[in-house]
């Protein structure tokens, strides 16, 4: 132990939580979790997607209740039963995905629920514009606080939701993924503040897989696997590969990849040149090759999403070609690209997946409901017999193919997805974050069931926020940053530094795009 | 060089950026075009329609209908609807009867039930979409149904007259601007519009209910999540459209001098269709309360307008569906492109 832990040892803690337990439906995702946070100290937690989490800061935030277990603040037992609940203690939150009012200005973002007001209802919107400037002033964020939301770019949106967070006067900060979709100079503002912070005596709970962020901030780190806290150590004396090995709870499986097959000969399925489509997607080309599964990472907002809806047809191309097989095609909606064998398994299942209130059968059949047809009528043995074939061949695990699929879990929603995809005979399928939201059991088997397709001859296109994920699959990676494709990578060489390096290649500051496109 | 291009815009021109690429704001000076544009081609088309007696129906007719307007307009824009309005305004009207004419209390306490009792409905509504999690479709088409009958129970089922209450029929027809201004025979009704409006839209924009009513809208959980007890102001929203039913009760009433129980059923879509057409999203987070006030009027000048043309009621009414549907497809447009 170093003289830093001993100093640390002797502050009695800000918060704790012990034994906490939390289940969704029959599913324990949190078991026993232990976590201390002292203050002036910035706490890392870390772990693999849908290791808890998470899940554990949202119940310290007030946005989830616990279902046993103790938290106290300043060795006080607490009940956090709502966010309102957990402002008034003094906790903040910056949660992963945006939640911002994009109608709304970035300062009435900033203090909804606490508006500066005059004779008690009307607005205040002098001071309230005044009192955002001076905290994006403190964050060195040049914004007019009167700007839309909405009209901003995914990164300075977060910088209004890190702003929101921070205006809190938080003694305790928990902070999920904040960097995602921050640049470089934008980062150094955050952790400059982060500094501030901690001056303060503030706790600060951060939660990220970017391992160099860490060793820059983090003084512990407490390590989740499978809903359980593994360990908590000190940052600066714990080799990186041990947190990993603690991560995954074998000695780094991440870094495991199956043989990459030479797929270089093998017939181009898939060639799209020079795809553009406003901001969103911008001179896009690629090869993708029968049997080779081709790997998109970036930042969110960086646009692999768009191409991949471009080319599906799901949304309209301003320009650009696109050759299935060598044979150029013109696909306007989803309904030419599955005619022409490209199936999109959109990131968002739910809403663009599946019809979750319908039955394992019909979600497969859906798309294939023609074939089916007999005199008019829909041939329901038919469907079945087709339907429990891949229940069988992909294991859905399901009680029968008539259970509804919103009672699935998350992995066997994702391969009815595939089935429907397969039996409509596809052959060149976009998988778009195919394990979000699925437990890590279920991922492994999707991965599989990714590479068995590809060893099948299907040519496969993962776009992927998870970095390890990328490199554990891919064959090759495309990096995009700001709609462009800024890198290619051999799924061999790569890394997740030289990912990150494309993925915040900007050709020019954020800021500045509106200005320049005026000067031009 | 990027020094240099890193000096911020001034704000005042980048604000001015926002309003124009508001869809909200472009909507709005589409249709205020469209009135325009309506105006002058039924002034064109016949020499009765630009007549001080013509405008001033023309503005009587629009009355009932913008306050039922801006009543939609708070619930519209957090994403919500409100199909009962028109029945609401019916039962409203009916217990300012029950209170003057079964038992004889003086105006004021007829004017006061009335947009209490509209609160009421609207609280009601309120309580089963935020807090029982019904939707609001289906909360309101219950209430609608609901008020309609309770409105004919009261009533018996037969027209409440107001002829003890000599004073009730002045607050719809008569003019206050006109006695002022003998040139300006505006009916009250108008005078009532105006300055619901005026209420309306310093509450949705100057006021923290205002505010809320845009966050709700935009995305409910971020405003949850900021700490804001959603359910109440979602309540508190109702409970001020329903009040603002009341007054069109009052309006509508005054107008007939009597409430008719059977009356109401139809306004409400006449007065989502006046909000749509301002411009006001029907997904909510954005609209203005001038916007609807034009949509209202726009609906208004149509059906005088064919009137006077001569065109048979059976078209006017075809004609007024395919104006709300050109109006809300050029809004897509538009977004597409945005």
């Amino acid at each position: 132990m170093g003289p830093k832990d001993l100093k640390t040892a002797m502050v009695s803690p800000l918060v704790s939580l012990t034994h906490v337990s939390k289940s969704f439906a029959a599913v324990r995702v949190l078991d026993q979790v232990n976590l201390e946070l002292l203050p002036g100290e910035v706490h890392a937690l870390m772990g693999e997607n849908g290791a808890g989490k998470s899940t554990l800061m949202k119940i310290l935030a007030g946005v989830y209740s616990k279902d046993s277990g103790k938290m106290l603040l300043d060795g006080m037992p607490i009940e956090v039963d709502s966010p309102r609940a957990a402002q008034h203690l003094g906790i903040g939150i910056i949660h992963q995905e945006l939640n911002l009012m994009n109608h709304l200005t970035a300062a009435q973002n900033l203090f909804i629920g606490r508006e500066p007001r005059r004779f008690g209802l009307f607005l205040d919107e002098d001071t309230l514009n005044a009192q955002a400037r001076e905290i994006f002033d403190t964050l060195h964020l040049q914004l007019d606080p009167r700007t839309v939301v909405g009209t901003l770019t995914v990164a300075r949106q977060q910088m209004v939701e890190i702003a929101k967070a921070l205006s809190f006067d938080s003694r305790v900060l928990i902070m999920d993924e904040p960097t995602a979709a921050l640049n470089d100079a934008e980062v150094a503002d955050l952790f400059r503040v982060i500094a501030q912070l901690k001056a303060r005596g503030v706790g600060i709970v951060y939660i990220s897989h970017k391992m160099d962020e860490l060793q820059r901030i983090a003084d512990r780190v407490t390590v989740m696997r499978d809903g359980q806290t593994v360990a908590t150590v000190a940052m600066a004396s714990t080799p990186v590969d041990r947190i990993i090995a603690m991560m995954v709870g074998r000695e780094l499986a991440s870094g495991e990849h199956a043989e990459i097959p030479d797929t270089s000969n093998a017939e181009v399925a898939l060639d799209v040149r020079h795809l553009n489509r406003g901001r969103a997607v911008r001179d896009v080309s690629f090869t993708l090759r029968r049997g080779e599964i081709l790997g998109f990472a970036g930042l969110m907002g960086a646009g692999r999403t768009e191409v991949a809806r471009a080319i599906f047809g799901a949304d309209p191309l301003d320009s650009g070609e696109v050759r299935v097989h060598g044979e150029l095609v013109k696909i306007a909606s989803p309904e030419d690209a599955v005619r022409h064998g490209i199936g999109y398994l959109s990131e968002d299942r739910k809403h663009f997946g599946l019809a979750t209130g319908l039955d394992v059968e019909t979600n497969i059949a859906l798309s294939s409901m023609r074939r089916f047809l007999k005199a008019g009528f829909i041939d329901t043995a038919a469907t079945r017999r087709v339907a429990q074939d891949y229940v069988r061949q992909l294991q859905i695990k399901t009680p029968s193919v008539t259970q509804p699929v919103r009672l699935l879990s998350g992995g066997n929603q994702q391969k009815v997805v595939i089935a429907k995809w397969l039996l409509r005979n596809c052959d060149i399928l976009f998988f778009d974050e195919p394990t979000r939201g699925i437990d890590v059991g279920a991922k492994s088997e999707i991965y599989r069931l990714i590479r068995e397709l590809a060893a099948q001859g299907k040519a496969i296109v993962m776009i992927s926020s998870e970095l390890p994920e990328v490199l554990r699959m891919s064959h090759r990676i495309l990096v995009m940053c700001e709609g462009r494709i800024t890198g290619e990578l051999s799924g061999n060489g790569a890394t997740q530094e030289a990912i990150m390096q494309l993925a915040t290649k900007r050709e020019a500051p954020v800021a500045n795009n509106q200005t320049l496109a005026q000067a031009a | 060089m990027t020094q240099e291009l890193s000096i911020p815009r001034p704000s005042a021109f980048s604000s001015v950026k926002t309003a124009l690429f508001n869809p909200a704001t472009r909507q709005k000076l589409l249709a205020f075009a469209s009135l325009i544009v309506l105006m002058a081609f039924f002034t064109a088309a016949s020499s009765n329609f630009l007549t001080t007696d013509n405008l001033v129906s023309i503005l009587q007719s629009t009355a009932v209908n913008g306050v039922l307007a801006i009543a939609c307009t708070f619930v519209i824009i957090t994403a919500g609807i409100d199909l009962s309005v028109g029945t609401m305004m019916t039962f409203c009207a009916v217990m300012a009867g029950v209170v003057l004419t079964y038992w004889g209390m003086p105006l004021p306490l007829g004017i006061l039930a009335a947009i209490l009792f509209g609160a009421l409905c609207g609280f009601t509504s309120g309580v089963l979409i935020a807090k029982l999690k019904i939707p609001p479709f289906i909360a309101t088409l219950g209430m609608m149904m609901l008020l309609k009958g309770l409105s004919l129970v009261i009533s018996g089922t037969k027209p409440i007259y107001f002829n003890d209450t000599p004073g009730f029929s002045a607050i719809s027809q008569d003019s206050l601007i006109g006695e002022l201004l003998p040139a300006l025979p505006i009916p009250n009704a108008v005078l009532i519009l105006f300055l619901v409006a005026v209420g309306a839209s310093i509450l949705l924009n100057k006021t923290l209910i205002g505010r809320y009513t845009f966050a709700l809208g935009s995305n409910e959980e971020a405003v949850r999540l900021s700490g804001v007890n959603t359910a109440f102001w979602k309540v508190v929203v109702y409970s001020i459209s329903g009040g603002i039913c009341g007054i069109a009760g009052l309006l509508i009433a005054s107008r007939l001098n009597s409430a008719q129980p059977a009356l109401g059923q139809g306004y409400e879509l006449d007065a989502i269709a006046a909000v749509v057409i301002g411009g006001t999203s029907l997904s909510g987070g954005t609209g203005t309360i001038l916007g609807t006030i034009i949509g209202a009027f726009i609906m208004s000048v149509l059906i005088n307008g064919l009137r006077i043309m001569s065109v048979a009621q059976e078209w006017q009414t075809v004609v007024t569906g395919v104006i709300i549907i050109l109006a809300v497809y050029t809004d897509i447009l538009r977004r597409g492109k945005a």
